[in-house]
Parts: C-alpha cells; structure tokens; sequence
C-alpha cells in the first residue's frame, strides 16, 4: 500500500482542471441550446412550444447517470464509439439545455408584458422585439438563477466519472485504490469541488439581492 | 446502420427491473421522510436557532449543496466504513440521501417559515395558543404549504440522483441496468427501458406529492388546485 502523499493532493488539484473543462463544455453546449429551447417555449407556434416542453420533461424526468450511460455504452453498442470526453459533453449539453431552457423561459416570461406592448406599437417585427427589446432585459434577470445553476453543472460533472472520464471524483477513485485512505481522500475531493462551487454560490445569491434592491 | 433493436431479454429479466425500481422507491422514499425530517428541524434551529446553532446549520447547508453527492455517497460508504462503522450499500445510500436532501430542504422550509408573518405569531400568542400549537399550526404547515411545489420539485429530483447510489453497489434501478446490460450487451435497450421507468417514477412521485398535499392541506383540498 502507497503512504497518502502531498503529490496525490497535486494530482487531484490537476485533476480538478478537468472538471472545470468538462463544467465549461457542458455551459457553453447548454447555453447553446437552451437559448432555443427557451424561445421555443414561449413561441406563438403550438407544436414548437409542445416539442420544446417534451424535450424539457423528458430529460428533467430522467437521471442525468442514465442519459451519460445511453450516451457512452449505448451509442458505443450502436456502433458509435465515442470518446468519454465526446460522451460527457453531448450529455451534459442534453441535461443543461433543458434546466437552462427552462429557467430562461421563465426570465422571458418576467419581462413585463407592457415591453411587448410597447415594442408592437413600435412596429417591431419579432426579431427585433427580441433581440433590442425582450432578450437585454431577460439576460439581466437570468444572471443570478444562471450562476446559481452553474452549480449544479460543476458538480454533475462528477458523473463523468463513471463512463471512465479522468476528472477529480475519477482521480479521487484512482488514489483511494492505490492507498485505501477513503476518507480522507473523498474529503479532500470534496473540499475541492467546495472551493469550485461556493464562489459561485456565493456570486448568485449576491446578484439576486443586487437584483431586487435594483427594483 | 445494421444495429437491430432486440427487447427479447425483457421476457426473462424483468423481475429485475421491478426488483431494483421497488428498491428505488424503498431507497428514496425513506430518504426524503428523513430528510424532511431533518430539514424541518434544521430550518427551524436556522431561523429560531442561537448564533451558534445558525452558523452550524448553515455550515451544513452549504458544505452538502456545494459538493457533489456522488462524493457524498463515497465518504459516507468507503468513508466512514474505512473509519470502523461498517454499513451496507443500502444504509450508506439511505443516510446519504437524507443528508442531501436534509440541506435543500433546510433552504427551501427556511424561506417558508420566514415568509410568515410576526404578525400571524402575536395573533396566536392572544389566542392563547400553546407553543407547540404555534409551531404547528400558524408556522409549519403555512410555510410548507408555501414552498411545497419545491419540496414536491426536490424529491423528485432526489429520486432521480438516487441513480447515482449504483455506485457503491446498491442494486437499485441502474445498478440492475448495468447488471442487465452487462450480461446481454444490449445496453441501448436496457438504458432506454430504465429511462422509460424513471420517467413513470417521477410521474408516481409527483402524483404522491400531489395526493399528500391533498391530505395536508385543507385549502388545497377544498379548491382543488393541482400542483
């Protein structure tokens, strides 16, 4: 059995890097296709605003483990092998779309109607009532439930792990195997992913009260 | 693409599934009766709690809601069983699902019970009411009524997280399907029928949240609003 060292404490801080990768990957796929998603949802089309309401409750109504298991052993089987980073990002983007989409539906929604109004009797077409008038204002209530979901993206991403993805929970699993310090190893796994979350919980609360001391 | 779909295994293996979602529910439903319980009790020592006590509270809030419960679930099975306090998969999973949902629903009956009014205090305190009755009548149910649609939100999604207790072998709805798939290769199948029955459990789930808000609360059950 291998002593704990100082330098399985480095690997694992190296290891954390991944997870922010993984965590930017995931923002950055979500983002792009939640932003759809969430003006699907609130379309004046029937069917666009059903489609995107299935995607949400489909995927909202299963675990995220079961979409990165169909993602990587599924698609593999299917004849699609995918690289466990390749598997991780398409199924982190799936899972935060949906959260994400749902969320901005909402901040749209909280754009006072009177905008629309205003933006109409303007003579506005559509993109431009979005894209001048409706989406600056929903970008800014969205920022704080934004960061706040942020949070649950870096520590989803732990996830990875189990497809065999070399992140900080994986190299976690890597030390204990080598040194059996269960407990304290996951502890300083823990207090690692701690050190990556709290600043952004931290952020969204204050930009909430920020927020509603604006109004 | 020459992959054909074959369901054939379902005929001989679906005890096993109705076996591991039956140990899903047992798993979750324990969790978040525990974890209710817990919550409530920790909100309350958050808002009416000493200085001491608060920061304590809050402590936990934060440290469980800012890491991942994967993690979690490892210190409490590897963890503390490498510390001399052996349990087995299910308890570890029990316990480590209460304590995650304990710290959310800490948060969410917290916002509750500080959207109730002093003033709805004092008028119990000139009614006489003991404080127990207090407690219960004019500060518990009310807050929970408030904030039920996110308890409600909450315990399905630890329905959901419990998938993640496959690792560390509790032979629940995925752990089945790793098993299942493991030994027919079908595993696009076998995920695609676990995703089905997840979608049916929180379904059942949030039909049973609707059906205890029903039982609990007296206005909801007069008007009928659904969840």
């Amino acid at each position: 059995m291998i002593q704990l060292s100082f330098n399985h404490l480095v690997y694992l801080v190296e290891a954390a890097r991944w997870t922010i990768l993984l965590s930017v990957i995931a923002f950055i796929g979500g983002a792009m296709v939640g932003l759809p998603i969430a003006l699907m949802r609130v379309a004046k089309s029937k069917v666009l605003r059903g489609l995107a309401s299935g995607y949400i409750q489909l995927i909202q109504g299963t675990p995220l483990l079961i979409v990165l298991f169909l993602s990587y052993f599924g698609l593999g089987i299917l004849g699609y092998k995918l690289d466990p980073l390749v598997a991780a990002g398409i199924s982190f983007t799936i899972y935060a779309a949906a959260f994400l989409g749902e969320i901005w539906r909402g901040c749209i929604e909280a754009v006072p109607k009177t905008q629309w109004e205003a933006s109409d009797c303007l003579g506005l077409n559509s993109f431009q009532q979005y894209a001048y008038v409706i989406l600056p204002q929903a970008l800014r209530i969205a920022i704080p439930p934004t960061v706040g979901f942020m949070v649950q993206i870096v520590k989803n991403t732990s996830l990875a792990s189990v497809i065999g993805f070399v992140e900080l929970a994986r190299a976690g699993q890597i030390v204990n195997n080598s040194t059996f310090e269960p407990f304290a190893i996951f502890t300083a796994v823990a207090a690692i992913y701690f050190v990556l979350c709290y600043p952004l919980s931290v952020a969204a609360r204050t930009l909430e009260r920020r927020a509603h001391a604006g109004r | 693409m020459s992959y054909k779909f074959d369901f054939e295994f379902l005929a001989e293996r679906w005890p096993d599934f109705v076996a591991g979602a039956w140990l899903t529910i047992q798993l979750t439903v324990l969790a978040i009766a525990f974890g209710f319980l817990v919550g409530t009790v920790c909100a309350l020592a958050r808002v009416y709690g000493g200085p001491v006590l608060r920061r304590l509270v809050g402590a936990y809030v934060e440290t469980i809601r800012n890491t991942p419960l994967l993690i979690q679930i490892f210190i409490v099975y590897f963890g503390l069983s490498s510390l001399g306090l052996k349990l087995s998969a299910e308890v570890s999973a029990v316990l480590a699902l209460t304590i995650n949902m304990g710290a959310y629903t800490t948060e969410i009956m917290r916002a509750g019970i500080e959207s109730v009014q002093r003033t709805q205090l004092e008028a119990a305190d000139c009614l006489g009411l003991t404080r127990f009755q207090t407690m219960l009548h004019v500060v518990l149910l009310p807050a929970m009524e408030r904030v039920y649609p996110s308890l409600a939100s909450q315990g399905v999604l630890l329905m959901l997280a419990s998938s993640i207790t496959s690792q560390i072998s509790a032979e629940e709805l995925t752990a089945t399907a790793n098993l299942v798939q493991s030994d027919t290769y079908r595993s696009f199948e076998v995920y695609v029928i676990v995703a089905v029955v997840y979608l049916a459990l929180s379904a059942l789930y949030r039909l049973g949240f609707w059906a205890i808000s029903l039982i609990l609360f007296e206005r909801r059950r007069r008007l009928g609003t659904p969840l």
